[in-house]
C-alpha cells in the first residue's frame, strides 16, 4: 500500500492554468470523491480552447472517465473547446465509451400516483379480490359437492396427511393456549366474584365464555396461523413453479387435488379441536376456581351441568365448520393468487393469515348478533 | 504479497453431502484473460465458483484471489477484497424489491461516499455499458425478459468497477440471439474495462466465442486446460467426450 508521501497518487486532482487543466492522480471510484462537487469552484481557464493534460493520471476507471466527460461537458457548455492530451490508448478507449454512453439521458421515473389515484387503485384491487374470492368460493363449492358424491375421489392419503398436520400436530400448542386462557378468565373473575361472595358463578363465566366464544375463536386463530398460512405457502410455491399448470395439462383439477382434501380435513378437524380446547380451557379454569375460590370438583361439575345446555355447546361447535371453510378457502385462494416470484408467495401467505382472522372475527360477530336476536344457545 | 496471477487455485478438495466433488483442483488465471470453467452438470463448477468468492470454504487446498489467500483474510480484508470483484449469478439474483437502477446503485451507496446524484450518474453509465434499454432502468426485475435480466445483473456486477468478474452460467436460459448478444457484450466489457473474467458455463458456443483459456473438470480434477483449439485436439477421454459428443461441434465457421 502507498504511504502518506504519495497520498495525491490515490486521489484525483485538477490544477488549472490559463488555457489548460492538468489532471493527475487516481481517477477511480475511490479517488474522485469530492472532486465532482469541487468542479464548480474550480478557476476555469479563460481561453476558449482548453487542453486537458492527462499524462499525470495514474489510474482511470468508468467513474473517473465519467468525471472527465463531465469536465468536458462543462467546458463545452461555456462555449469552449476541449482537447484531451496525454491519455494512454486504453484510457482513451474508456473515455470515448463513457462519453458516448453518458450522452443518452435517462427517461424520468414514472411519477408516483397521487392520493386519489392510490385510493382508487386500492378500491379496485379490493373489489377484484372480493370478486376473485367469490368465484373461488363457487368453484370450490362445486368441487366439494361433486367430491362428496364421489367418495372415491377424496384422495384418502392426502386427506389423512392434512388431518394429521392440521389437527394432531396442533394439539400441544392449542392445549397449552386454551388451558392458559381458561386460567386467565378464572383469575379475572375470581377477584371480582370473591368480593360479593358469588364464588360459584365463576363456573358460569368460564363455561359460557369458553364454550360459546373463546374456544372456537382460539382454534380458528391457531389453525389460521398454523395451517391457513401453510396452505397458502404450499399452493403458492406450486403455482410459482408452474406445478398447478402441470396439473391442469395432465387433466387433473387442481381444485379437486389441492383444495378439496384441505377443506375436508379442516371440516373434520376443527370441531374436534374445538371440543379439545373447551375441555382444557375448563380444566384450567377449574384449577383456579378450586385453588383461589375454594370451589371443589363436585360443586364445579354440578354448577356446570346446571348452567350449560346442549344448545350452548352446539352453538360453539357449530361455528367451527364455518370457520374451517373460511380458513381453507382464504388459504387456498391466496396460494392460487401467488404469481411470479418467491416474494409474492411470502406476501400472499401473510395476507392469508390476516384475511382469515379478519373474516373469522366478522363472522363470529354476525353469529353473536343472530344468537342474541333469536336467543339461540342461551336456554 | 504480489502475484502474477489474478486467481490461483491449488489442490482444492471439497466434500458435499458425503461425496468428494473436488479432488485436488489446480489452475491459475492470468490477469486480463477470459477463463472458463467447463464440465458436465454436477462436476462442481458452481461450487468452485462459490469457493472463489468466499461463499463456501474448501475442505483442503488454497485459493488466492488478486494475490490474497482467502483462508487467511481478516473480516476487514475480506470486505475490501469483495469490493474488487463483481459476481453475476445464474438467475441474476437481482433484488426483487428494487428497480434495476436501484439494484445497480446499491453497491455504490454501500461502499462509496458519493452523493446521490453522482451515484445515479454512475449507475446510469453502468446500465448503458450493459446495453440495457434506458426505459428498463425504472422497471422491476420481474418485468424484464430473461436476457435483459442478465444484462441488469451484469450492470450491478460491474457497478464498483471491479478488476475481476465472475459469471455463473451467463447464457443459461437465453435464446441463441440473446446469448450471442451477451457474448459480444462480455467481450466488449473485457476490452474496454480491462477486466479479468472467470466464467462457469457448459455452453460450447460461448466457450468458443469468448474465452481465452478453459479448464474442463471431470471426476473432481481438471482433466484439460488450454485454449479451445488446444483442448479440441486433446486425447483425454473426458475432454474428447465433451468435444466429440453429438452436440460438440469441432469445426467452427469462424474463430476457433
Amino acid at each position: 500500500m502507498r504511504t502518506d508521501a504519495s497520498l495525491s497518487a490515490t486521489q484525483a486532482e485538477i490544477l488549472s492554468g490559463a488555457d489548460r487543466l492538468d489532471c493527475r492522480g487516481a481517477w477511480t471510484l475511490a479517488g474522485i470523491g469530492g472532486l465532482h462537487r469541487r468542479l464548480d469552484e474550480l478557476p476555469w481557464p479563460a481561453s476558449r480552447a482548453v487542453s486537458v493534460h492527462c499524462a499525470g493520471i495514474t489510474a482511470l476507471d468508468t467513474a473517473g472517465a465519467w468525471l472527465l466527460a463531465e469536465l468536458a461537458r462543462r467546458i463545452e457548455s461555456r462555449g469552449g473547446e476541449v482537447r484531451f492530451l496525454g491519455l494512454s490508448a486504453e484510457h482513451e478507449i474508456l473515455l470515448r465509451l463513457v462519453r458516448s454512453r453518458a450522452a443518452k439521458p435517462l427517461p424520468p421515473a414514472p411519477p408516483a400516483p397521487g392520493v386519489l389515484a392510490r385510493l382508487g387503485m386500492e378500491v379496485v384491487a379490493h373489489l377484484a379480490e372480493a370478486r376473485g374470492m367469490l368465484a373461488f368460493l363457487g368453484e370450490a363449492t362445486v368441487t366439494l359437492l361433486k367430491g362428496l358424491l364421489h367418495p372415491a375421489r377424496w384422495r384418502g392419503r392426502h386427506l389423512m396427511h392434512h388431518i394429521q398436520h392440521t389437527g394432531l400436530d396442533a394439539l400441544p400448542i392449542l392445549g397449552l393456549l386454551s388451558f392458559l386462557v381458561g386460567t386467565v378468565i378464572a383469575y379475572q373473575a375470581a377477584s371480582q366474584l370473591a368480593r360479593y361472595g358469588a364464588n360459584i358463578f365463576v363456573v358460569d363465566l368460564i363455561a359460557h365464555s369458553l364454550l360459546r366464544e373463546l374456544a372456537p375463536m382460539l382454534v380458528a386463530v391457531v389453525v389460521a396461523g398454523r395451517s391457513g398460512s401453510a396452505f397458502a405457502a404450499q399452493i403458492g410455491t406450486m403455482k410459482v413453479a408452474e406445478e398447478i399448470d402441470a396439473l391442469r395439462t395432465l387433466g387433473v383439477s387442481p381444485q379437486e387435488m389441492l383444495v378439496l382434501p384441505r377443506m375436508l380435513a379442516l371440516l373434520v378437524v376443527m370441531p374436534l379441536l374445538t371440543v379439545y380446547a373447551e375441555v382444557l380451557g375448563v380444566l384450567g379454569g377449574f384449577i383456579i376456581a378450586w385453588s383461589q375460590l375454594g370451589v371443589d370438583a363436585m360443586s364445579f361439575l354440578d354448577r356446570f351441568d346446571d348452567t350449560i345446555r346442549l344448545s350452548t355447546f352446539l352453538f360453539g361447535i357449530g361455528k367451527a365448520p364455518v370457520f374451517a371453510v373460511i380458513i381453507a378457502l382464504v388459504g387456498c385462494y391466496q396460494g392460487f393468487s401467488a404469481s411470479g416470484s418467491a416474494d409474492s408467495v411470502g406476501r400472499h401467505t401473510t395476507r392469508s393469515v390476516v384475511q382469515a382472522i379478519f373474516l373469522v372475527i366478522i363472522v363470529d360477530a354476525i353469529f353473536s348478533v343472530l344468537a342474541s336476536v333469536t336467543r339461540l344457545g342461551f336456554r | 504479497m504480489k502475484s502474477d496471477f489474478a486467481v490461483e487455485v491449488e489442490g482444492v478438495v471439497t466434500h458435499l453431502g458425503g461425496a468428494r466433488i473436488h479432488d485436488g483442483i489446480e489452475f491459475a488465471v492470468r490477469p486480463g484473460e477470459v477463463f472458463a470453467i467447463a464440465g458436465p452438470s454436477g462436476c462442481g463448477k458452481s461450487t468452485l465458483l462459490k469457493e472463489m468468492v468466499m461463499l463456501l470454504t474448501p475442505d483442503a487446498g488454497r485459493i488466492r484471489v488478486l494475490g490474497q489467500d482467502l483462508a487467511r483474510l481478516t473480516e476487514a480484508e475480506a470486505q475490501s477484497l469483495r469490493r474488487r470483484w463483481g459476481v453475476m449469478f445464474q438467475g441474476g439474483a437481482l433484488f426483487s424489491g428494487l428497480t434495476v437502477l436501484e439494484n445497480v446503485e446499491l453497491p455504490l451507496r454501500e461502499h462509496t461516499k458519493l452523493t446521490a446524484a453522482e451515484i445515479r450518474e454512475l449507475a446510469r453509465i453502468k446500465i448503458a455499458l450493459a446495453d440495457l434499454p434506458q426505459d428498463s432502468a425504472h422497471k422491476y426485475p420481474r418485468e424484464l425478459s430473461g436476457g435483459l435480466r442478465k444484462r441488469a445483473a451484469l450492470a450491478r456486477a460491474i457497478s464498483l468497477d471491479p478488476e475481476l468478474l465472475f459469471l455463473d452460467e451467463p447464457s443459461a436460459g437465453l435464446d441463441p440471439v440473446a446469448a450471442s448478444a451477451l457474448d459480444e457484450l462480455i467481450l466488449g466489457l473485457k476490452e474496454s474495462l480491462k477486466l479479468t473474467i472467470i466464467v462457469v458455463t457448459h455452453d460450447l458456443d460461448l466457450l468458443w466465442r469468448v474465452t481465452d483459456r478453459v479448464a474442463i473438470l471431470g471426476e473432481g480434477r481438471v482433466v484439460g486446460i488450454g485454449s479451445m483449439a488446444q483442448l479440441s485436439r486433446s486425447a483425454h477421454p473426458q475432454v474428447r467426450e465433451y468435444f466429440h459428443g453429438p452436440r460438440g461441434r469441432i469445426v467452427r465457421p469462424a474463430g476457433g
